[in-house]
């Protein structure tokens, strides 16, 4: 399989493999540019005949699924990242792979975190070829120092949604792993002593895979209710003694900062929702995992108490604070993508108001229509942001690649976008002449908060208006980087080879920006 | 020369951000030999190198090696810390000025408020950066307490450079400096970098502060600086309390005094409480020192961060004992202290009443202030003119509110 070939520019000037892991590839043509012709992908047409009619697909071990799914080298498979830094299931799957010899696989996880570091040494004895997901601290690094075998595939929540349902990924055999599962394959994630919340992140896994593979460890008994995942779509269930660790769920990136300086930045971010009039009765508002973003959602509480108002819904990533909102009525609707903290957990397991999406729902850029954009803010951070507005999340400044995308590119489409960041990290800045890698384009970025100055894209002149006389420190995207600049230093640029360790896709599966190998 | 050899500055401690780590050692031959490790050296390397380079040559060092664990530090705080490590093995009088930014060449004024001063460790850059950002009326750049005893050498060098680098947009400019004697050193490191303030810790005689200011007289002929030095010294000890009145009377640039709470009860020999019971006393005779001479009376800090609401009930026995502000020790306290010193509406009403009825009166040539059927007395008018002063400052009450209504 040929890594990349014949590099082309696409609409953003960027240069980018037209040919992935030995598949031809789309550039990215611009926002909204891209319309596909053909048709949705299907998978194999199953019949209950060749399942057992008592229901029972239960089977004695893991090992024992993959080897009756056919495990074999070069297939694609798929886990998710439910229990966050706290899962266990895809180690499992590559040591048995190990194990029984399969080679060249191709592991697609809707992310990955630091746990996951441990698979570094089957990406470097070729049990895994590549990774299409996120590459995460140490399998960033990983990745950025040209390591890998294949070439990194990026993609947002909505954006792997989109590329299994399109047929861009084939996905041979998923392994989900659920808090609680029935004999037939039935599994939710609010019961069970791993109870995690939405499993929103494998309904595509579940609907297009070849071979769909359950492990729990809290087997009920028929009927599991409520089912997120549906046991008609499942092939083998699996217990276990543990899929999951409960207490590492909850990640850094899902704490409120108690940091001063980004309560402070969280408050500004506010302040410019109420001024620019955002937070009227029935409005509705994302924001994301980090901490800054989590905070955001405290000031708006104290903005709307003070106020009398309330919000119809809130896109989640749920999480303690959400909660209180929605049980004290500030809030009407969770529309909840995927849970932070276990008070969300008990919350969608008692709350019908607190509602589980699933990336289709939430992100999917192929569908009739995509929530993301009725948000009427949403509140995210990056890495860097350029003066253009174009932003990164997945790079860092000196080149290494970090981070997943997440829902971030999916959130774009929100009627504002605000992204909330320091000026600089430490002696870094964040606001730059260029970004590393752009997941992003400026047209879609509406508003950049910072500590020292908030700037407001010039194509939404409209928020230009209505803060002109707020007394917010308004100022232009430029006077942000050469504040930055004077404060830290003109930042020199990373080196890089010629060699591409990644591509980053766009929600619609064209090719955005490329990831370069950094130079030792 | 000095004997020793080698020298270091700096933390490098777990939780150290935005500081370096700067170890140096002194040889007789063999040249200039750096090593970096830096978490920015992609992006600063070069410019780090550099930077040795130049003050190893600006302070005429030709053999030695010079290692720099870097976590994101500045240019000002690695220019502090490389000077401070050279000042330890070498004998200069030579100082390695980062530019003082023009923005930071501002005054204040003898009565301006001081409601809040935020207190910030004079040997930890992470925290000054963005201390501006949360608008304290003050800042307060502690070389006395905050810094541990084999660390003041290089936070005299540290906060010379952050009051020369760090702009603290616009925010009163103080600096506590070690207790007198000790602390007159201080002075030569702060008042040529337009320090707005100095706190005299431990304050106990008119004397200390005269040495204070003729300290400061002299570096300012030197400089030519032109900017008015304020002073505010601090009652912690009995002895102080009793001498309030000698040292608010001592220097006509004492715009305040403060009360230490934590070191005047043990002075005393009880415990601190919430209530504050133990220094009723202390704390009134510092208001009427004061108020005696019309500057302002400070309390102490709260040290609770985590406790806002019992900072709260603090701020408003504090205020209702005629204090105008406190010390706070943590960002989110600024906002605690501010909201309760300020005047309430109820007072912010009464006042507008008493000031519309004085400027009616002066405008019909009356000799006589009256609300209603009620006289008022001059004292009484001077007081409402200060909250409404105090209101327009803290934002509570628009500049033209006169015509507003």
């Amino acid at each position: 399989m040929r890594k990349f070939n014949k590099l082309v520019v696409n609409s953003i000037g960027k240069l980018v493999p037209s040919e992935v892991n030995g598949k031809l590839e789309i550039p990215f043509k611009g926002v909204g540019k891209y319309i596909p012709e053909n048709r949705i992908y299907g998978a194999p047409i199953p019949s209950c005949a060749n399942f057992p009619s008592d229901g029972n697909k239960c089977i004695e071990s893991l090992k024992e699924s993959l080897i009756q799914a056919r495990l074999s080298d070069g297939m694609v498979i798929s886990t998710h990242h439910h229990f966050r830094n706290g899962d266990l299931i895809a180690n499992m799957v590559f040591d048995i792979a190990k194990e029984m010899g399969v080679r060249d696989l191709i592991w697609f996880p809707s992310a990955s975190f630091e746990c996951h570091s441990s698979l570094i040494k089957y990406l470097e004895d070729g049990t895994i070829h590549h990774i299409e997901g996120s590459m995460n601290g140490s399998l960033g690094s990983f990745t950025s120092n040209g390591k890998m075998a294949g070439l990194g595939v990026l993609r947002s929540h909505g954006g792997r949604y989109q590329a299994v349902q399109d047929g861009e990924v084939h996905i041979d055999i998923a392994v989900i792993a659920a808090p609680t599962a029935d004999f037939f394959g039935n599994a939710n994630g609010v019961d069970g002593p791993a109870a995690c919340g939405s499993l929103g992140f494998a309904l595509v896994d579940s609907q297009y895979a070849d071979k769909v593979i359950v492990v729990t460890d809290h087997l009920v008994e028929f009927p599991c209710v409520p089912w997120q995942i549906q046991g008609n779509n499942v092939d083998f269930v699996v217990q276990t003694d543990k899929i999951g660790i409960p207490e590492k769920i909850v990640s850094g990136s899902t704490e409120m900062t108690k940091s001063p300086d980004r309560l402070f930045l969280a408050n500004l971010t506010a302040q410019f929702c109420d001024k620019a009039g955002i937070l009227k009765d029935g409005f509705s508002f994302q924001s994301g995992a980090g901490g800054i973003s989590l905070a955001v959602a405290q000031y708006f509480r104290n903005i709307m108490l003070e106020r009398g108002i309330k919000a119809r819904f809130a896109r989640g990533g749920s999480n303690k604070y959400l909660i209180s909102m929605l049980e004290e009525g500030l809030l009407e609707y969770i529309l909840d993508g995927q849970t932070f903290d276990l008070e969300g957990v008990r919350s969608m397991r008692e709350n019908p108001n607190h509602v589980w999406t699933s990336p289709f729902t939430s992100y999917n850029y192929h569908g009739k229509g995509n929530f993301a954009g009725l948000v009427d803010v949403v509140i995210l951070g990056a890495t860097e942001i350029d003066i253009n507005f174009n932003a990164n999340v997945v790079t860092h400044s000196d080149g290494y690649l970090l981070h997943g995308i997440g829902g971030w590119q999916n959130c774009l489409f929100s009627k504002t976008v605000i992204l909330t960041v320091p000026l600089f990290r430490d002696r870094i800045p964040v606001i730059k002449d260029n970004v590393t890698t752009i997941c992003g384009p400026g047209e879609l970025i509406d508003v950049v908060v910072t500590e020292r100055g908030i700037a407001i894209n010039p194509l939404r002149q409209d928020l230009v208006e209505l803060t002109r006389d707020s007394g917010l420190p308004i100022v232009s995207i430029t006077e942000l980087k050469e504040l930055a600049e004077k404060i830290c230093g003109k930042p020199a640029l990373p080196a890089f080879t010629d060699q591409p360790v990644a591509v980053v896709k766009w929600v619609d599966g064209t090719i955005l920006d490329t990831i370069w190998q950094v130079q030792d | 020369m000095i004997n020793n050899t080698i020298a270091s500055a700096g933390n490098k401690g777990e939780k150290d951000r935005s500081d370096c780590f700067v170890s140096l050692t002194l040889s007789d031959e063999g040249g200039i030999h750096l090593k970096l490790n830096s978490k920015v050296r992609v992006l600063y390397g070069d410019s780090i190198l550099q930077l040795c380079q130049e003050m190893l040559n600006f302070f005429r060092i030709e053999h030695a090696t010079l290692e720099i664990e870097d976590k994101g530090a500045l240019p000002f705080v690695l220019m502090a810390r490389i000077e401070a490590a050279i000042k330890q093995l070498v004998k200069s009088d030579l100082e390695f000025l980062p530019e003082m930014l023009p923005e930071n060449l501002y005054s204040s004024t003898f009565n301006q408020p001081r409601i809040s001063r935020l207190y910030l460790p004079g040997n930890t850059p992470s925290l000054m950066l963005n201390a501006g950002i949360h608008k304290p009326d003050g800042i307060i750049l502690d070389l006395e307490d905050a810094v541990g005893f084999s660390k003041k050498e290089e936070a005299r060098i540290l906060v010379r450079n952050a009051l020369r680098s760090v702009n603290f947009l616009g925010v009163e400019r103080m600096v506590r400096i070690n207790q007198i004697p000790a602390g007159l050193e201080d002075l030569d490191y702060i008042i040529p970098h337009n320090a707005n303030l100095i706190l005299i810790p431990k304050c106990e005689s008119g004397d200390q502060i005269r040495m204070v200011n003729e300290k400061i007289e002299t570096i300012q002929k030197q400089i030519g600086n032109i900017n008015p030095v304020w002073l505010m010294p601090i009652i912690e000890s009995a002895m102080g309390v009793m001498k309030v009145l000698d040292i608010a009377q001592s220097a006509d640039n004492i715009v305040a005094i403060a009360i230490g709470l934590e070191d005047y009860t043990a002075d005393i020999g009880v415990e601190r409480t919430n209530e504050g019971t133990e220094s009723f006393y202390a704390r009134c005779q510092v208001v009427n020192g004061c108020k005696a001479l019309g500057i302002q009376a400070i309390d102490s800090v709260f040290s609770d961060v985590d406790d806002l609401e019992a900072l709260k009930e603090n701020v408003l026995r504090s205020k209702a004992l005629g204090f105008d502000g406190m010390g706070c020790i943590h960002p989110r306290q600024i906002k605690v202290v501010h909201d309760n010193y300020a005047p309430t509406d109820k007072e912010i009403e009464h006042a507008k009443i008493i000031l519309n009825a004085f400027f009616e009166a002066n405008k019909n040539g009356y000799g006589v202030v009256s609300v209603g059927n009620k006289m008022i007395d001059a004292p009484v008018v001077k007081r409402a003119q200060q909250t409404i002063e105090l209101s327009i400052s803290s934002g509570r009450l628009s500049a033209n509110w006169h015509n507003q209504n």
